[in-house]
């Protein structure tokens, strides 16, 4: 079984958010980044499905040479190789459109990503692989059971779930369930080092979307305290005042 | 050129963010002077394809093919880009809902289209079409220009409201072709918990955190969201440690909402977490530490132990709802 493994590289969690150049441009100064808190996920389970000889891992990112670290990262934790585009990311369809013609030819089983980059929150280079590919796709899984050239997977609906059945290669977006994400060893990280990390050239490609301007969320006035004694007040105030309730 | 809307159908009805999509698709009609046409696709009786027109939409076209009874991502997103294409649509609009998010990239492709998902208001008129799209988590908007002459956009629940602009809607049935290569996902089983208010498109959300000390004291959270007809949630520690299900966590890694209401309590309000429920309209934050940083962000505030303001809270709601 082959995987193929998208990965993004995304700023760190905690990263305070601010925008240079008249809100133009995401201020990347000082800003550490990561393997996508998703993709650890959907790399995770590609792991546990491939362990043991029963197959291999290989992840990809279009990105330019900055992204290596979290490439690495991602082998230390595990992947077999990795491919990394060489093109800035200009947007979903680019992405997706470089992973799908990367992978039109390499005969992978399975394709995953997260359920969305955790900067801008799409969740589209999973389903947009599978229409360029023309096989499918499914968006926000919790779960992944593999059973020879079927699998079963879990996906996430309004106030409940879905269990779906697909049968030859398909592409999925993970969420949480689905495994928990693995912190690289000592043995990961050496070893991740020397394995392949192959830099493949872009495809031409024009993008669909481009963002013009950053907004940052309007703040808040300040807090209205309420006595602990008096939680009736706060149910006056949601009725009539922010009129909620 | 038209505005097409896709109005997804839970057990043959639609759900209020349904007619808001409806809603935010006829403003956009409106913005272009054009028609907005729905397209409906499973078994959905024809009263309540009707209600439709009483948020705007002129037509509807109905898809009621035996194999697409049921949600197959591939071959729903066959049959709305082929309704856009025979309408003329240059903006397709569907919910960012989980079923939405599987078919807008899918679509987008097919019609060789930009796609702004996560959509929070019309788009601008002014040249460009630019659509404000959350970012960051929440810590930002994305000003988002789609440069491709068809646009698709998934609108946020809860972003735009619903608004009535009552038409009458005729109904016309759309025969859809359907490739045998685009069934290749089979439901096996729906399972859904009837009895709650799903979070992602719920109006008010209760939700608490590790200041609640354990699962059995979660009683209290789900009789206040049962008095207010809010859905539950819980921050990333209560579901990483099984005290609740992966479902409710919200927060940067979890799901981002943006009810009416959101009541945090026993939350201390980590950077992810609000990322996750910035953009609620009014939070409420219930805590007994008064440095907590959700504080900073919220609308109401009490300091005080959970176990002792959530009853007072529950018995305040009682004595209010009389």
């Amino acid at each position: 079984m082959k995987i193929l493994v998208c990965i993004s590289n995304v700023p760190d969690t905690t990263t305070k958010i601010t925008f240079t150049n008249d809100n133009t441009e995401f201020n990347t100064a000082g800003v550490q980044y990561i393997v996508n808190p998703y993709d650890e996920i959907a790399l995770a389970r590609a792991i546990e499905l491939t362990e043991g000889g029963k197959g291999t891992v290989t992840v990809i990112n279009v990105g330019e040479a900055a992204t290596d670290p979290t490439i690495r990262k991602a082998l230390a934790i595990g992947a077999d190789d990795a491919v990394r585009v060489n093109a800035a990311p200009r947007d979903a369809y680019f992405v997706a459109k470089q992973i799908a013609e990367y992978a039109k030819d390499k005969d992978f089983n399975i394709i995953l990503t997260g359920r969305e980059s955790i900067d801008y929150n799409g969740n589209q280079v999973a389903a947009m692989i599978g229409e360029f590919l023309d096989i499918p796709s499914i968006s926000i899984i919790k779960k992944l059971d593999v059973d020879g050239d079927s699998a079963t997977v879990e996906r996430e609906i309004e106030g409940g779930k879905e269990v779906v059945t697909v049968s030859g290669k398909f592409v999925a977006s993970c969420a949480e369930g689905v495994a928990e994400p693995k912190i690289p060893n000592m043995r990961g990280i050496m070893s991740a080092r020397t394995k392949p990390l192959n830099v493949v050239e872009a495809v031409d490609i024009e993008a669909v979307t481009k963002v013009t301007k950053f907004e940052t969320p309007a703040p808040r006035g300040t807090v209205k305290l309420i006595s602990a004694d008096q939680p009736e007040q706060l149910i006056s105030l949601l009725h009539s005042e922010a009129k909620v309730i | 050129m038209s505005v097409l809307v896709y109005v997804e159908q839970a057990e043959g009805k639609f759900k209020k963010s349904v007619f808001e999509a409806v809603s935010y698709a006829k403003a956009i009609a409106d913005q272009k002077s054009t028609n907005l046409t729905a397209i409906s696709i499973g078994d959905v009786a024809e009263a309540e394809l009707k209600e439709l027109g009483k948020y705007g939409a002129a037509k509807v076209l109905n898809v009621s093919t035996d194999q697409l009874k049921t949600f197959v991502n591939q071959a729903y997103a066959s049959v709305i880009a082929a309704a856009a294409e025979k309408e003329g649509a240059d903006v397709v609009v569907l919910s960012n809902s989980f079923s939405g998010k599987g078919l807008a990239p899918r679509i987008a492709v097919k019609l060789k289209a930009g796609l702004a998902d996560g959509a929070v208001e019309l788009p601008s008129t002014d040249g460009k079409f630019s659509v404000k799209k959350t970012a960051f988590s929440g810590k930002a908007f994305a000003i988002t220009e789609l440069t491709s002459a068809i646009k698709v956009i998934a609108l946020n629940p809860n972003a735009f409201g619903v608004k009535e602009n009552a038409t009458d809607a005729s109904i016309e049935n759309f025969a859809a072709d359907v490739k045998q290569s685009d069934l290749g996902t089979v439901i096996k089983d729906i399972v859904r918990a009837t009895d709650k208010v799903s979070l992602p498109d719920a109006e008010l959300v209760v939700s608490a955190g590790r200041g609640l000390k354990g699962p059995e004291n979660w009683g209290m959270i789900e009789e206040l969201a049962g008095l207010l007809g809010a859905a539950t949630a819980c921050s990333k520690p209560v579901s990483d440690a099984d005290w609740r299900p992966h479902s409710e966590h919200v927060g940067q890694t979890g799901i981002a909402i943006s009810p009416n209401l959101y009541i945090a309590i026993g939350i201390s309000g980590a950077i992810q977490h609000l990322a996750g429920v910035s953009s609620s309209k009014v939070i409420v934050v219930i805590n007994k530490d008064p440095e907590a940083p959700f504080f900073k962000v919220a609308d109401y505030g009490i300091v005080g132990d959970a176990f002792e303001v959530v009853p007072k809270l529950i018995e305040a709601l009682k004595a209010h709802k009389g």
